[in-house]
């Protein structure tokens, strides 16, 4: 099997799993979303007290551990870091930040318009204007720099992380906050959560599907591989909702979704942008930082808190809600359009803090790591 | 014959490097890398612009030899 084919695979499977969580009791058009279930599991925690958005999401402890998993089989688990983790902190929480604001990362924002909402094609045109900005970044040097080799402990505490979460949701002790109305308090059963995020955490591992990776390489090399799983779950999730009766095409009444245009679009401008900096989208940096990537496991950090600060400081958005007479509410907060311009202007700034100035600057490329690898 | 040093970058950097080496119009590039998706991304490239890859791997680092 070929590459494209592969991802193709790998796509459709994600997006029928995504179909079929849903089903199973999760949100409609959020089968699967990185950022709502890392906010959910924020919230869970006790980092922000949203009570309609609080549940340990046993997708992404799958999906970690079945990358992990992945990896140790097939030699990939590599505990490695270094690479500007501070910086990558902020640009994920930044990423988490605008992905709120829109209300979903950008596999989410996939699963929306294969659910007909339109307004997340606008997020999508957003998105695509972000990495074509990011492009521009990596084109004139921009460069976090090099990792390293580290520990193997380093590499093996956001699993380890995983499974004392996974206890905490079985043994639910009062200190665990779970929605009892809200997104937060529609779920799958656990263990089919579970094994859906094993199955999607293996596979995007194998198959190292990332919705940013995809267009960027369309952009920058005119190749289409990567962007091939994304194209697949689009299709097998759109075929799924058909199916299943949850197809409508549309701006107003879309599941969990707001309809101001203006903010859908510029707050993806702020994920494409911080996703492109950081080398891949939330679901590829859970994917890393499985396989040891310490920097994507700060990253994910970074999406955690940032998750904490969007509720805390209600800079998340609201789904539109229709009243019988009209009146529209919800939507982005005054808050949260501040925060996706502030995103965009760091996320600006980091760039060009991390292009070279000189020639001195670059990333040599014969041969500055040779020395530094295996500290 | 030009060595790329690409050890410790995670992609596309990497790809990039070897792209820009390829623009130059070089019949022979080495490229070093340290993980199985930049290993992945680099051959792929270098195959769609016309060269064959040859690779070597030792204790995870892989050293690419691209030829047209």
């Amino acid at each position: 099997m070929n590459k494209k084919s592969g991802l193709f695979i790998t796509g459709i499977v994600i997006g029928l799993i995504a179909v079929a969580l849903v089903a199973l009791g999760n949100p409609k058009n959020m089968g699967f979303c990185i950022a709502c279930f890392i906010r959910d599991t924020a919230g869970a925690i006790g980092l922000h007290r949203a009570e309609p958005v609080q549940y340990i999401r046993p997708e992404i402890i799958g999906l970690v551990l079945g990358s992990f998993i992945m990896a140790m089989a097939g030699k990939e688990f590599m505990p490695r870091g270094g690479s500007a983790p501070f910086t990558r902190f902020v640009l994920g929480a930044g990423v988490m930040i605008a992905a709120l604001v829109f209300l979903g990362c950008p596999l989410r924002m996939l699963l929306r318009i294969a659910g007909g909402d339109v307004n997340a094609i606008v997020g999508l045109v957003g998105f695509i204007c972000g990495i074509a900005v990011g492009v521009v970044f990596l084109n004139k040097g921009y460069s976090l720099k090099r990792t390293y080799k580290l520990v193997s402990s380093e590499g093996y505490a956001l699993p380890v992380i995983q499974v004392v979460l996974f206890i905490l949701l079985l043994a639910a002790p009062a200190f665990i906050f779970f929605s009892e109305s809200g997104p937060g308090s529609m779920h799958a059963p656990i263990i089919a959560a579970l094994i859906a995020g094993l199955v999607v955490g293996a596979l995007a591992q194998k198959s190292r599907i990332c919705m940013v990776g995809g267009i960027r390489d369309v952009i920058m090399f005119k190749d289409w591989t990567l962007v091939m799983g994304f194209v697949g779950i689009l299709v097998a999730c759109a075929v799924g909702n058909i199916v299943l009766g949850n197809f409508h095409v549309g701006i107003k009444g879309q599941p969990v979704a707001h309809i101001d245009g203006l903010w859908n679009f510029l707050s993806m401008v702020g994920v494409g942008i911080g996703s492109v900096m950081l080398g891949g989208c939330p679901l590829r940096q859970l994917i890393l930082a499985s396989e040891g990537n310490t920097d994507s496991a700060i990253t994910v950090a970074g999406y955690l808190v940032g998750a904490a600060i969007s509720h805390n400081f209600k800079l998340a958005s609201a789904a539109t809600a229709i009243a019988e007479d009209g009146t529209i509410s919800g939507g982005p907060t005054a808050g949260g359009k501040i925060a996706v311009i502030i995103v965009i202007v760091v996320c600006v700034i980091i760039a060009v803090a991390n292009m070279p100035r000189s020639e001195k600057d670059s990333v040599s490329p014969e041969g500055a790591a040779v020395g530094v690898q295996g500290v | 014959m030009k060595t790329i040093d690409a050890r410790g970058l995670s992609c596309p950097q990497p790809v990039l490097m070897t792209k820009k080496a390829a623009d130059t119009g070089l019949d022979e590039i080495v490229v070093l890398v340290d993980n199985p998706t930049a290993k992945g991304n680099v051959s792929r490239f270098a195959a769609n612009a016309g060269y064959e890859v040859f690779d070597v791997e030792n204790d995870g680092e892989y050293t690419l030899t691209l030829k047209k």
